[in-house]
C-alpha cells in the first residue's frame, strides 16, 4: 500500500477474544506514516476492540494475540500509560471526558513531567476551549466535548493518533466542525479513525480497512471504495450516497450536539 | 435543651470516629475498586501502636508533647502498613474482585487474631492526657472533651483531604480516576501510584480515627475497628462510594441518628435505625448522597 515509506503501525495476526467470545480472528493490517487510515465495517465487527487492542485497554476477562508494532517497537504487553506517553493519542468513543472536572482541568491531567504542553496550539484550534476553561466538562454540549477530549490529547506530541467514532451523535454543523479539525491535525500526525459516518470518511481518509465477521475484509484507497457502491453496500450494510445524492444526506442526524 | 446539646456533641463525636475510617474506605473503593474489609484493621494498628508508643517510645508519653508523639507513631505505623498491604496483598489482584474481597476478609481476621495474640483479647486502658477526661460546657451541656478532640480532628482531616483534592496534581488524578480510571491511564498516567496513595491516606485518617477512638472510649481493644467498619461501610454506601464530602455528610446524618435513637428510644434501636436509614438511602438513591464525584 505505502510502497515508499514504513507503516507507523503495524498489526499483524491479531486476535481478541473476550469473556471466550471471539471477537477479532486474525487481523493484519498496517497505518501510513502520513494522514488518515479508516477502519471500517459494521457495527459490532471489533473496530474499537481493534483501537482498544492496540492501546492496552483490553478487559482483564479478554485475551489478545498476534503482534502490534509502532515502528520497530512491539506494543502487546505494555501498560496503557506507557504506550500514550510513547507517542500513541486516543481519542476514546463517546469522549469520555472527566464531567466533573472543568474544562481547564481535564487539560491539565494531560500534562507531562518536563514537557511543554501545547497549550497555543490547542487554544489555536479550539478557541471555545480557552474561553470556557472554568466550565465543568459535564456541562459542555456534544460537539465542545469531543474538542476537549481531542484537544487533551494534542497538548502532547503524537506520533499516531487513534480517533474512535469522533462525529457520534453530532449535529450537522458540529460534525463538519469536527472533520475539518481533524483534517488539519492529520497534516502533522498520521491517524487510525473509526468512522461510520461515510460523508466524513470521504473528506478525510487516504486508506482504508475494511472489517468483516472478525477479520480484514478489504484493504486499499479510501476513496476507490467509496466508488464501489455495491461493494461498500455489502462491506458496511449502507449505501454511499447513490449518485445524486450529496454527502449532507449521508451525515447522520445529530442527537444531543449542537 | 442540654440533654439535646450532649445528644448532638456526642453524636458528631461518633460521626466524626465513622468519617475517618469511611473517608478512605471511600475513596479506595471509589478509585480503585477495591472493597477493603481490612481497613478495620489500620485502626487497629493505630490504636494499638499509639497505647504502645506512650509506653515504651522514648519521648512519647500519655500527656503533652508525648501524647502527640505517640499519635504521630500511631499514624505513621497504620499508614505503613496501609501502603504494605496495597503493595503486597491488593497490587497483585487489582480486578479481581473475589480474591481482593477474600484477601481482605482474611487479613482483618487474621490481624484481629495477630493483636489478641499478641496483647491478649480484653480491653485496655488507653493513655491519655488527663484533660481529655474531663468536659467542657456547651450551653449547659457538659461535654466530654475526647468527643469534642475527635470532633475538631475530623474537620481538619476533611478540609485537608478537600484541599488536597482540589490543589494538588495527584488530588486531580484521584478526582479524574474515581469518574473513568481507564481514561486516565490513557491520558499517560500510571495510576497504580495514586491507588497506592489513597490506601496511605485511609491507612492514615483510620490510625487517627483508632488513636483518638482509644482516647474517647478509654480502653483499647483488638475487636474495635471491626465493629466500627461495619457502620463505616454503612456510611460510605449512604455518602456515596468515591466522595469525601458525601462521607462526612453521611457519617453526621449516621452518627446524630444512631445518638439520638438509642437515648430516645429503646437501646440497640439506634443501629437498626442506621441500617433503615442505608436501606431508604438504596431505594430513593442508590449512588449515594453525593454520587461518584470525589469531592462533592
Amino acid at each position: 500500500m505505502t510502497a515508499m515509506t514504513e507503516p507507523v503501525l503495524t498489526v499483524d495476526g491479531l486476535s481478541v477474544r473476550i469473556a471466550g467470545l471471539h471477537i477479532l480472528q486474525g487481523v493484519s493490517f498496517t497505518v501510513a506514516p502520513t494522514g488518515v487510515t479508516v477502519l471500517l465495517g459494521r457495527n459490532g465487527v471489533g473496530k474499537t476492540t481493534t483501537l482498544r487492542a492496540v492501546v492496552g485497554l483490553t478487559p482483564r476477562n479478554g485475551e489478545v494475540r498476534g503482534t502490534i508494532r509502532m515502528g520497530a517497537q512491539s506494543l502487546l504487553a505494555r501498560p496503557t500509560y506507557r504506550l500514550v506517553r510513547g507517542g500513541l493519542g486516543y481519542v476514546p468513543e463517546d469522549r469520555c471526558v472527566f464531567a466533573g472536572l472543568t474544562v481547564a482541568e481535564n487539560l491539565r491531567l494531560a500534562e507531562r513531567r518536563g514537557i511543554t504542553p501545547a497549550y497555543d496550539q490547542v487554544f489555536a484550534l479550539f478557541p471555545e476551549l480557552e474561553r470556557r476553561a472554568r466550565q465543568r466538562a459535564g456541562s459542555l454540549s456534544g460537539g465542545q466535548q469531543q474538542m476537549l477530549a481531542i484537544g487533551r490529547v494534542l497538548l502532547n506530541d503524537n506520533r499516531l493518533l487513534l480517533v474512535d467514532e469522533p462525529t457520534k451523535g453530532l449535529a450537522p454543523k458540529v460534525v463538519t466542525e469536527v472533520t475539518e479539525v481533524l483534517e488539519r491535525v492529520a497534516e502533522s500526525v498520521p491517524v487510525l479513525l473509526v468512522e461510520q459516518n461515510l460523508a466524513v470518511v470521504r473528506r478525510l481518509a487516504k486508506d482504508a480497512v475494511v472489517l468483516a465477521a472478525g477479520q480484514v475484509a478489504w484493504t486499499g484507497d479510501a476513496h476507490e471504495l467509496l466508488l464501489e457502491t455495491a461493494l461498500t453496500r455489502s462491506l458496511l450494510g449502507v449505501g454511499t450516497g447513490e449518485s445524486h445524492r450529496g454527502p449532507e444526506q449521508a451525515v447522520a442526524p445529530g442527537k444531543d450536539g449542537h | 435543651m442540654s440533654t439535646v446539646i450532649l445528644l448532638a456533641l456526642t453524636g458528631l463525636g461518633l460521626a466524626a470516629l465513622y468519617f475517618l475510617v469511611a473517608s478512605g474506605l471511600s475513596l479506595v473503593f471509589g478509585l480503585a475498586d477495591v472493597l477493603n474489609f481490612a481497613h478495620g484493621l489500620f485502626l487497629g494498628v493505630g490504636a494499638y501502636a499509639t497505647w504502645w508508643a506512650a509506653g515504651n517510645l522514648p519521648g512519647a508519653g500519655p500527656d503533652g508533647f508525648g501524647f502527640v508523639l505517640a499519635v504521630a507513631f500511631g499514624v505513621a505505623a497504620g499508614t505503613l502498613v496501609a501502603i504494605l498491604v496495597e503493595l503486597v496483598l491488593i497490587r497483585p489482584l487489582y480486578s479481581r474482585t473475589i480474591e481482593q474481597v477474600l484477601v481482605t476478609v482474611g487479613l482483618s481476621l487474621a490481624g484481629v487474631a495477630l493483636l489478641q495474640a499478641t496483647w491478649g483479647a480484653d480491653a485496655r486502658p488507653f493513655p491519655r492526657p488527663e484533660w481529655t477526661r474531663g468536659v467542657t460546657g456547651i450551653l449547659g451541656a457538659q461535654v466530654p472533651n475526647g468527643g469534642l478532640l475527635l470532633i475538631i480532628a475530623a474537620a481538619l482531616v476533611l478540609g485537608a483531604l478537600l484541599a488536597f483534592l482540589q490543589w494538588t496534581r495527584y488530588g486531580l488524578v484521584i478526582r479524574a480516576g474515581v469518574e473513568n480510571r481507564e481514561m486516565v491511564t490513557a491520558l499517560g498516567i500510571d495510576v497504580r501510584k495514586a491507588f497506592t496513595l489513597v490506601f496511605a491516606i485511609g491507612g492514615a485518617a483510620a490510625a487517627l480515627a483508632g488513636a483518638l477512638g482509644g482516647v474517647y472510649f478509654g480502653t483499647v481493644s483488638p475487636g474495635q475497628g471491626s465493629s466500627l467498619l461495619i457502620f463505616a461501610f454503612i456510611v460510605v454506601v449512604i455518602g456515596g462510594m468515591g466522595s469525601v464530602l458525601g462521607s462526612a455528610y453521611a457519617a453526621v446524618a449516621v452518627g446524630l441518628l444512631q445518638q439520638f435513637v438509642n437515648y430516645y428510644g429503646t437501646s440497640g434501636l439506634g443501629d437498626i435505625c442506621v441500617v433503615g436509614l442505608l436501606a431508604a438511602v438504596l431505594l430513593l438513591r442508590p449512588q449515594g448522597i453525593a454520587g461518584k464525584v470525589a469531592t462533592a
